[in-house]
This record gives structure tokens, sequence and C-alpha cells, in this order.
């Protein structure tokens, strides 16, 4: 029994490509060629080459004494805070980027919901002198100014989502039409372990450096490969995929997706997908979703505006449906407060998205000598109007 | 016989039309393909209306938008399509996204298409493979065609796998497009029509996307079986209503 993706992209019964004919030479190409160009040397030497010199890898694992001792446990946290741009969103793009110029693509196309993705796809194709077209909601483009502005000054395009509820999964969908209408020279890197096959996994595989890296530094630290828990936030589901992936088949480690409450699971106003999904079909991918009886896509709602999907990527649905993960929902209060609380603590100030899962302390209780990993996939700057408006400060 | 091959028997070219259930009012349906059936059109493709609807331009989007506000859904097309086969003969196509369908439940709504007289689907992204698999035996088993697509970028081989697939027709979209996106055809349409057709499939093709008038139609069908109409007559209901469809039916043949 493997929790990853088996050769057409099935975990479980979740995953698989449910695309239009105009998408399938795109994804077929990709299909056919990313597990073999990823095995290159050269791919791998360049590829992990940036994520040192460029990126500030290995991120650190720390030990977060006080917190620990707050919550009577011991709690490490992985710094893909740390990473340049922000968060771990640049690990993947990073490799897409590089999956991009073997296959001999000319034009980036990308999704942004609060802009770090689009950022991420923005900084490395100015890296790399590509041209780079962001997709964003208009009611996103909005709120989040900032990251606009970034990614103008990286050099790309940010394009308006006009259509739908306008927000990350009608950007999504205006990405996927660009690719259907650019379906020679573009390659589309997309932001999480969501989309057709074979985007889950390998964006996974990108992220997976997350986990390599925990097992060599707890080893260190611990004298253990492995941690009794690891936990991490669930939007789209790739930093939680890159902090579980060299886990998965490890049933010792206990893996704990946290996902966006919003204002409360039954508030009407949620992200919390494995509570409130049901099997379907979103973006390519057969998986959990929020939606209608009638089969119409609902929007969600979390603070973070990262979480704010209304699925989650196939490996996820898994491994909720089959039991292996468990599956925490944290409200906007309670992220919010466990934010403040990291910063008071540890003098660190994460994302929000993070925020959520640093938050599961206060109810779920953990051993004395339990080691738990939390994947603090970003730091706050980009939150910190929200945390200003939130906290009045 | 299923009607959609009785149809394609017929030494005529094809003019197939699409529209969007609950488009422009929640209830326009019936009428709306009974005029079109009365003005002489061969097909015609309801549009399930789907939030997110990937392989479409901003008309058929903001025409699906429009519809699910008015409150169209499933089960209300079906009761609204339910006495149908008295006042109409035409070949009918239910052309939707996987997922309502997946929601409905597979087999529920080819058992209702079937009660209805319906006679095929068209669900862009339900994969050949997944198809195959796993649905093809309850398309049979309530008479309905499955009707798949190919594009300029398909492969020859892939093109074979899916008329060896297809039992009515293939349909051909014009180019890498969305809906609605591109009118007109150059050189390079012609060429790809060419190609298909010098391919001797055993499904006859109908071109779709970019086809809006006379001369488009003219181009589309000069190789093929027949083309279809979708963005084109969106637009003509938006600005027009329902009251004038043989004003756009007249102009493309
Ligand atoms: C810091 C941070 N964490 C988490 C996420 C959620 O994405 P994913 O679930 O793919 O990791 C985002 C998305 O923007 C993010 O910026």
């Amino acid at each position: 029994m493997t929790y990853h993706a088996d050769e057409r992209g099935y975990y479980g019964e979740f995953g698989g490509a449910y695309i239009p004919e105009m998408l399938y030479p795109n994804c077929e190409e990709l299909r056919q060629n990313y597990l073999r160009i990823m095995a290159e040397p050269s791919f791998q030497e360049e590829f992990h080459q940036l994520l040192k010199d460029y990126v500030g890898r290995p991120t650190p694992l720390y030990f977060a004494k006080r917190l620990s001792e707050k919550y009577n446990t011991k709690i490490y946290l992985k710094r893909e805070d740390l990473c340049h741009t922000g968060a771990h969103k640049v690990n993947n793009t990073i490799g897409q980027i590089l999956m991009a110029k073997k296959l001999g693509k000319n034009r980036i196309i990308a999704e942004t919901g609060a802009g770090q993705h689009g950022v991420a796809t923005a900084t490395v194709c100015a890296l790399m002198g590509i041209k780079c077209v962001v997709y964003m909601g208009e009611i996103d483009i909005a709120r989040q100014a900032p990251n606009v502005a970034r990614m103008k000054m990286l050099g790309a395009e940010v394009r308006p989502a006009l259509s739908g509820s306008r927000t990350l999964k009608d950007a999504t969908n205006e990405a996927i039409r660009d690719w259907i209408n650019n379906p020679v020279d573009t390659h589309y890197i997309i932001g999480s372990v969501v989309g057709p096959h074979p985007y889950p996994d390998m964006v996974a595989r990108f992220q997976s450096v997350i986990s390599e890296e925990i097992k060599s530094q707890l080893l260190e630290k611990e004298g253990r490969k492995n941690p009794d828990y690891v936990v991490a936030c669930v939007g789209g589901g790739s930093n939680a995929a890159g902090a579980f992936y060299h886990y998965l088949d490890e049933p010792e480690v206990g893996i704990i997706a946290v996902e966006a409450a919003g204002k409360g699971i039954h508030s009407g106003e949620s992200a919390a997908t494995s509570a409130l999904g049901k099997v379907g079909i979103i973006h390519g991918s057969k998986t959990l979703l929020m939606q209608t009886p009638d089969g119409q896509i609902t929007e969600p709602y979390s603070i973070s505006a990262g979480l704010d999907y209304p699925g989650v990527g196939p490996l996820h649905a898994h491994l909720y449906v089959s039991g292996r993960g468990e599956f925490i929902s944290i409200t906007d209060d309670e992220a919010m407060k466990a934010g403040l609380g990291l910063c008071e603590l540890e003098g660190i100030i994460p994302a929000i998205e993070s925020s959520h899962a640093l938050a599961i302390f206060e109810d779920r209780k953990f051993k004395e000598d339990d080691v738990v990993v939390v994947n603090l996939s970003g730091r706050g700057d980009k939150d910190l109007q929200n945390y200003i408006d939130y906290f009045n400060l | 016989m299923n009607r959609i091959k009785q149809k394609l028997q017929e030494d005529k070219k094809i003019l197939s039309i699409y529209f969007t259930a609950g488009y422009p009012q929640l209830n326009d349906t019936v009428k709306i393909i009974q005029d079109l059936e009365k003005n002489g059109v061969d097909l015609i493709e309801i549009g399930l209306p789907f939030s997110d609807p990937l392989a479409d331009g901003p008309t058929i989007q903001e025409s699906s938008t429009i519809a699910l506000k008015n409150g169209m859904h499933t089960e209300l097309l079906f009761e609204q399509l339910r006495d149908i086969r008295e006042t109409v003969s035409i070949p009918l196509i239910i052309m939707g996204y996987f997922n309502p369908v997946f929601q409905y439940g597979v087999e529920d709504f080819c058992q209702k298409c079937q009660n209805i007289g319906i006679d095929g689907l068209i669900l862009p992204d339900l994969p050949l493979d997944v198809y195959q698999e796993e649905y093809e035996p309850i398309f049979k088993k309530y008479g309905l065609i499955n009707v798949f697509l190919i594009t300029p970028q398909t492969s020859e081989k892939r093109i074979r796998a899916i008329d060896k697939a297809s039992d009515g027709f293939i349909y051909m979209v014009s180019s890498a497009s969305t809906t609605g996106a591109k009118s007109g055809f150059g050189t390079e349409q012609t060429h790809y029509f060419d190609r298909i057709g010098a391919m001797e499939l055993n499904n006859p093709q109908i071109v779709g996307f970019g086809i809006s008038n006379a001369e488009t139609f003219d181009q589309a069908t000069k190789n093929t079986k027949g083309a279809i109409i979708g963005s084109a007559f969106i637009k003509h209901l938006t600005q027009n209503g329902v009251d004038h469809i043989s004003d756009f039916v007249n102009q493309i043949r």
C-alpha cells in the first residue's frame, strides 16, 4: 500500500485528468516527460543549486523551546518562512521553470489568489528571463495590492479574472483557458498539488525537499529521522504534501492536515473542504470539493487568502478518506490568536495560513515526549494589514 | 434508430445550434428548441450550465452564470424537457461539464435522458479512457451517443482511437481555443479540415468553435458533415431575445 500517485495519477479513487480534449496534448506532453526530466542529473543539479543559492535552502528546523513549554510537548518548526519570497511556493516554481525550459517553452502562465504563488512565479520568470502572465481574480487584486505591485516590479503582467466569483478558482479557470488558447509555446505553472495529472504528483515531488530536509535535520537533533507527527495547513495542499511526502508510507508518523474553518464549519463561510466537500471534479481532478447538491462549485471563505480554495489536492482527499491523515479545522479567530502567540513566544511573525497549523495545540494534546514538526509555510509580512485590522494595531 | 444517426444519413450539411438552458430567461428552453426546429436547424445542443466552464470563452461563461442565477439546475431542465418529444422530433444533445452529471449520478442522468428522448451527450471534460472504463455500458444501455472532441493538436493515433470509440459524429474543434475566442478561418484551419478529411474516418465530423455566419458555415462544411454555432447564437439571444430566432437561422443558410 502506498499513498503516492499511481502511474495514471490516482491516489486511491482521487486524481486523474478530467480535462477537455483541448488540454490533452499539453498535459500529455508533461506527463510523458516530467519523470524523465526530473531524473536527469543536469536537472537535479540545477534545481538543487538554485534551491541552495537562490532560495536559501536548507531552511532551518528550529526547536521552538518556549512554544514547546507552553504546550508541554516538543515542537519543531520547519522554517519555510525563510525561503526567498517568503513561503514554500518558490520550491515549486523553481522546479517548474526548469521543467518549462527543458520542454522548450518560452511563455509562462500562473494563477494566484493572495499573490504568493504569483510572486513566486514572477520571481523565477525574472530569474530566467521568460515572459510571465499571472491571472488573479478582480476581487483579489483589490485585496492584495502589495503583491500585485511586487509581480509588476518583477516584470509580470497581472491579468484580472473577471469571470464567475472573480477569486482564486476563477483565476485558475482563466489560466487554464489561456493554456487552451496557447497550447504550444506556453507552460502553466500551477501553484499547488491540484489540477490534472501530472500536476499533483509533480508539485508534490518539487515540494518534497521539505520532508527530505526534515529527515536529516531531525536525525541530527533528535537522533531519529521520524517525528511522531507532522503538521501542515492545507489550502490546495502543496506545503503539506511537501512536509508529508517522505512520511506518507511510514505509518508510525502521524500526519495532521489543518484546514480553514473560516467563521466556523457550519457558518456558511468556511473553507474546510474535508468536512464540507463531496467527491467531484474541479480543475481537472477528481477530489473532494465544496459544491451545491447540483454540482456547482461554491465559493469558500477564510481570513487567509491562501487557504481560500474550494477543493483540496487528490492526495489529501485520499489521506482523509483512507484515514491516513488526521484532519483538523481551525477558525479565523483561533488562527489569528495562534499567529500572535508565535510572535510573542518565539519572535516569528507567521503567515496566517501557517497560523492555522500552529493553532491546533490549544485543543489537540500531545504527549510530553512527542516530537511534533509544524511546517511554517510562510512569513506574515504579506498579512500585516490583516493583522493590523484584526488586532487594531 | 437514434435520431442523431438518422439525421447524419441525410444527404445534407448539418446545422447544429448550441444554447445555454435557462438563458436569457429561465423558461425559454422549450421555445428556443421549438423555434430552432421550425426554422430548419438539424441538431440542437442544450447547454447544462456550470459554474466553472473551463472550455468556454466569455460569451458562454456569461450565459451560464446568468442561467444559474436565473435558477437553472439539472432537475429543472429535465422537468422543462419532460414533454418535449410531444412537439419536436429534432435530435437533441445535452452538452455540459462532467461534475453536475456526476453529482446527479451518471446512470440516473442517462436514464432520465432516455425517458425524455435525449439522443446524445457532449461532456468535454469526461476523458476518453474514463468513459471507456467506467461509463460506456451505461451510455449504451440508455441509447445515448457520446460525442468526443478533437482539435488541431490531437495526434493521428488519438484521432483513430476516438473514431473507434465514437458512434455518431466527431466534434471537430476548429482551432486551439475556447468557445467564441476566434472567428473566421485561415489556411491553418483549411489544412486541418483537409487533413482530417483525408483520414477517411468512420464517423462524420461536425466542426465547432469560430462559426458565426454563412461564410464561416460554408467554409467549415466544405469538407465536413456540418457545423455547430454557439457563441454567435447566444449573442443573438442577448441582443434580440427569443422572438427573432428565424432571423438568425436564415442568415446562416
Ligand atoms: C504561506 C502559505 N501557506 C500555505 C498556502 C496554501 O497553499 P498550499 O496548501 O498549496 O500549501 C499558501 C498559499 O498561498 C501560502 O502562501
